[in-house]
């Protein structure tokens, strides 16, 4: 009995991929049964497949039963062996509707709403993408202490929320533009990692070739990644203008910081937007400070909100996604009604200092960075709140972040490895749509080629 | 005959001044007078007319008719949506612009003076000119920077700068600078054509000006190549290189030196980036001798520019005496109309300077 059992067990475990000891026969029963399912046609993504490119999507779940993977790496490029445990769907909580901190209103009569759903698939969505990108971040610091990034580096880790929650709340059809801290919106606009690394180490590989570098990267309805403070700000209101001429319902989501909400040239904005109804939404990512100055040194008003004077706006926990979300739903669709603009602060905060060059320590305490990392880390929010309500495993989420490390790994060691443009590139895409034209060099017998 | 032809022309709604003329010679083809502004203005209805996505913006160029008058009659004709007037606020609405341009239109971005794209500089240059370039070629930006450009007349120092060696030194820009109608024209629509930033610098002396154009550069696809300069008139002895109202005194100034046995190349520069060198170098190996003019100050300027361009080239051999700078005077404009016209080339300048360079 015993010699049958092992033989049962053994061959269960080739099937499930486990090793023999590990679990009872009636375990490994189940889980081939899992098995079986795995191998019908997975469940259909939880996000319609969009027309540009994606973040890589999430494993989708097979059949009804959910995948719960190994501990064992080398298990994980097999499909079907990654069923270690069984636990059907019906273990987990499909949705759950929380309650979300209500925003502070300026010249409306109500904000967003103060519960929102999430379902599983969503609470797995955002959590990947706010991981990435918390580990896409980390890895150019590493990078950039070893010196394989240089010049500016400016890094998001700690407003990962802002990133996904706008992402979840607009099309893929929307605008997006931004400032210098780009590298989250450039993700969760559809460049992969990959493409952000090799383009933070200069490499050909690099989304801008190597052109352009951290704060230069471009993705089709993604506008970059702007250098110069604030003059995003109109150009994010052109856009919207160009939505509105062609009538396509579009919008333009257009963020600055509290360092740029200072800018004339904002309030230029405001004041054209507001006289067009050009279907803006302008987003303060509030993280308290812009490069070394606080709020309260830079601003007579920090209420980012209420700056736009004419135009209505909310105060946002920038922190909780699924406050970003339905603050950022609601704007949305605020515009594109036809009412106008709308102004969001994200209150928000940034783990790093302004950018690689600043420790961070000198104008903020030690403590506050703790401190806020310990209370309202955006990633761990979420994470508390899919584990407490059972709509995730401590191991799926374990294993997500695995998966994540090892995508950030491979694209880290593209990014070294890719070789540097090409020196005739160098003069290229000077004009678009033009003939080739000869540039001069540093002297006058260098005639270098440039083609569009 | 002509006069009731003017009369029935004058009672449309654009007061162009026509003249038919019949030339002596049968076979010569009919000649038609337009303005400056008006081939501008014929130049944005023909291009607004063509696609839909050429708008224009800027301050006063809609219920006013343009500050200028050169958008005259584009705001009643296409209205609020494509002819959009816009508060003081330059920075702001030149980013407007921009940001249309890289989402997909094509604006036409009017500064009311040159002078005032000086608060909006950022925008043109780190928003516009180096887009292309930084994205390596995932983001474009079409669009037209226009405006009048250098001194005018008694609008003193904030108002008369000219912006030539500006814009013209920055890679990814294309800045044009027309003479005469035809000019005006052509390149205003090959302007509006072109998928890059254009800055194209009109002068307001010029607006009023009418100059016979040819029938085909009536048609509405004419277009003047961007970076072709025109020999305006062939010469032998020496060679005038200018852009905009500066041409029409070389001219002037080589109808005065024909008579003196001087034969002058004029050179109508008509795009000043990219510069077309091989026909100033072509023109200098024929007659030796370069004098470049300008109402810009001298100091780093389109003629500084081509003064080292010819050193780097062929032409240089070809050289019996160093190139001459004919430029506006190294200080901020006066008011004075006395020290005003002294502040600028005269045809006088132009003169002398020949005949300096020549050793006549």
């Amino acid at each position: 009995m015993k010699t049958m059992l092992a033989i049962i067990s053994n061959a269960l475990c080739r099937i499930t991929g486990r090793s023999a000891g590990e679990q009872t026969v009636s375990e490994l029963l189940i889980g081939l049964s899992e098995y079986v399912n795995l191998t019908s046609p997975p469940a259909a993504a939880a996000v319609p497949p969009p027309a540009r490119r994606l973040p890589p999507e999430p494993p989708p779940p097979a059949g009804g039963a959910v995948q719960l993977v190994s501990s064992r790496t080398d298990q994980t490029d097999r499909p079907g062996g990654r069923v270690v445990a069984s636990r059907s769907l019906s273990d987990f909580t499909p949705q759950v509707t929380f309650d979300i901190k209500k925003c502070d209103v300026h010249r409306l009569e109500a904000g967003p709403p103060v519960r929102a759903e999430l379902t599983r698939e969503q609470g797995l969505q955002y959590y990947r993408t706010m991981q990435t990108v918390r580990r896409m971040e980390l890895k150019a610091d590493q990078l950039y202490k070893q010196k394989i990034i240089r010049g500016f580096c400016h890094l998001y880790d700690g407003q990962e929320a802002c990133a996904a929650g706008i992402e979840a709340a607009i099309n893929p059809s929307d605008h997006l533009i931004t400032a210098y801290r780009a590298h989250g919106y450039t993700f969760t606009r559809g460049v992969s990692v990959r493409e952000i690394l090799a383009e933070l180490t200069g490499r050909r590989g690099g989304v801008a070739k190597g052109k352009g570098g951290s704060m230069h990267m471009y993705a089709p309805h993604f506008y970059g990644g702007n250098g110069i403070v604030g003059a995003q700000v109109p150009l994010g209101a052109g856009i919207a203008l160009a939505c509105q001429y062609q009538g396509n319902n579009q919008i333009c989501v257009t963020l600055y910081g509290d360092g740029a909400a200072n800018q004339g040239q904002l309030f230029e904005s405001f004041n054209m937007a507001a006289l067009w109804k050009l279907p803006c939404v302008f987003i303060c990512e509030n993280n308290k400070y812009g490069m070394g100055t606080s709020v309260e040194r830079a601003s007579a008003s920090a209420d980012y909100y209420k700056r736009g004077d004419f135009i209505p706006g909310l105060r946002v926990d920038g922190m909780d996604v699924l406050c970003v979300r339905e603050a950022a739903k609601f704007a949305a669709d605020h515009c594109r009604a036809g009412k106008g603009p709308i102004i969001m602060e994200l209150q928000t905060y940034r783990y790093h200092g302004h950018s690689m060059s600043d420790p961070g320590v000198s104008y903020r305490t030690r403590e506050e960075i703790q401190e806020v990392r310990s209370k309202s880390d955006p990633i761990s929010l979420l994470k508390e709140r899919l584990l407490s309500n059972n709509m995730a495993s401590v191991e799926e989420l374990k294993e997500m972040d695995i998966q994540i490390r090892k995508e950030v790994e491979e694209a880290a060691q593209f990014a070294t490895s890719d070789p540097e443009p090409p020196l005739e590139e160098l003069c290229n895409h000077i004009f678009s749509n033009d003939p080739p034209l000869e540039v001069r060099g540093t002297n006058p017998w260098s005639k270098l080629k440039s083609i569009s | 005959m002509a006069a009731s032809l003017r009369c029935f022309l004058r009672s449309g709604k654009r007061a162009v001044l026509v003249a038919v003329r019949r030339g002596i010679h049968s076979s010569s083809p009919a000649a038609v007078q337009v303005t400056v502004r008006d081939a501008l203005n014929q130049a944005m209805d023909e291009e607004l007319e063509r696609d839909e996505r050429v708008f224009l913006l800027g301050e006063e160029v809609a219920q006013y008719d343009g500050a200028y008058k050169v958008s005259r009659g584009l705001w009643k004709k296409y209205g609020d949506k494509r002819i959009i007037d816009t508060p003081i606020s330059e920075m702001g609405f030149t980013g407007i612009a921009v940001g249309a341009a890289m989402a997909g239109l094509r604006p036409i971005c009017e500064f009311m003076t040159f002078n005032f794209s000086m608060q909006a500089i950022d925008q043109v240059i780190n928003s516009a000119a180096k887009t292309y370039y930084m994205s390596a070629g995932l983001q474009a930006v079409p669009i037209v920077f226009r405006g009048p450009n250098g001194s005018s007349a008694g609008v003193a120092a904030q108002h008369s700068q000219c912006f030539a060696a500006w814009y013209a030194h920055c890679p990814g820009l294309k800045v044009v600078s027309p003479w005469n109608s035809e000019d005006a024209r052509g390149l205003l629509k090959a302007a509006i054509r072109d998928d890059n930033p254009v800055v194209f610098l009109e002068n307001e002396l010029m607006y009023g000006v009418p100059f016979e154009v040819s029938d085909e550069s009536l048609s509405k696809d004419f277009t003047i190549p961007i970076g072709k300069a025109k020999v305006e008139r062939q010469g032998s002895h020496i060679t005038l290189v200018s852009h905009s109202r500066f041409v029409g005194h070389c001219l002037d100034a080589a109808a005065v030196l024909a008579k003196e046995g001087v034969d002058c190349e004029v050179i109508n520069l008509r795009t000043i980036r990219p510069l077309d060198v091989e026909c100033i170098e072509g023109s200098v190996m024929k007659t030796n001798h370069l004098v470049t003019v300008e109402g810009g100050w001298p100091q780093f300027g389109v003629g500084a520019e081509i003064c080292a361009r010819i050193m780097e080239g062929p032409a240089f051999n070809f050289l019996d005496a160093p190139v001459t700078r004919v430029t506006g005077v190294d200080i901020p404009m006066p008011y004075a109309k006395i020290l005003e016209e002294n502040s600028i080339p005269q045809v006088k300048d132009i003169i002398f300077s020949v005949k300096k360079t020549l050793n006549v």
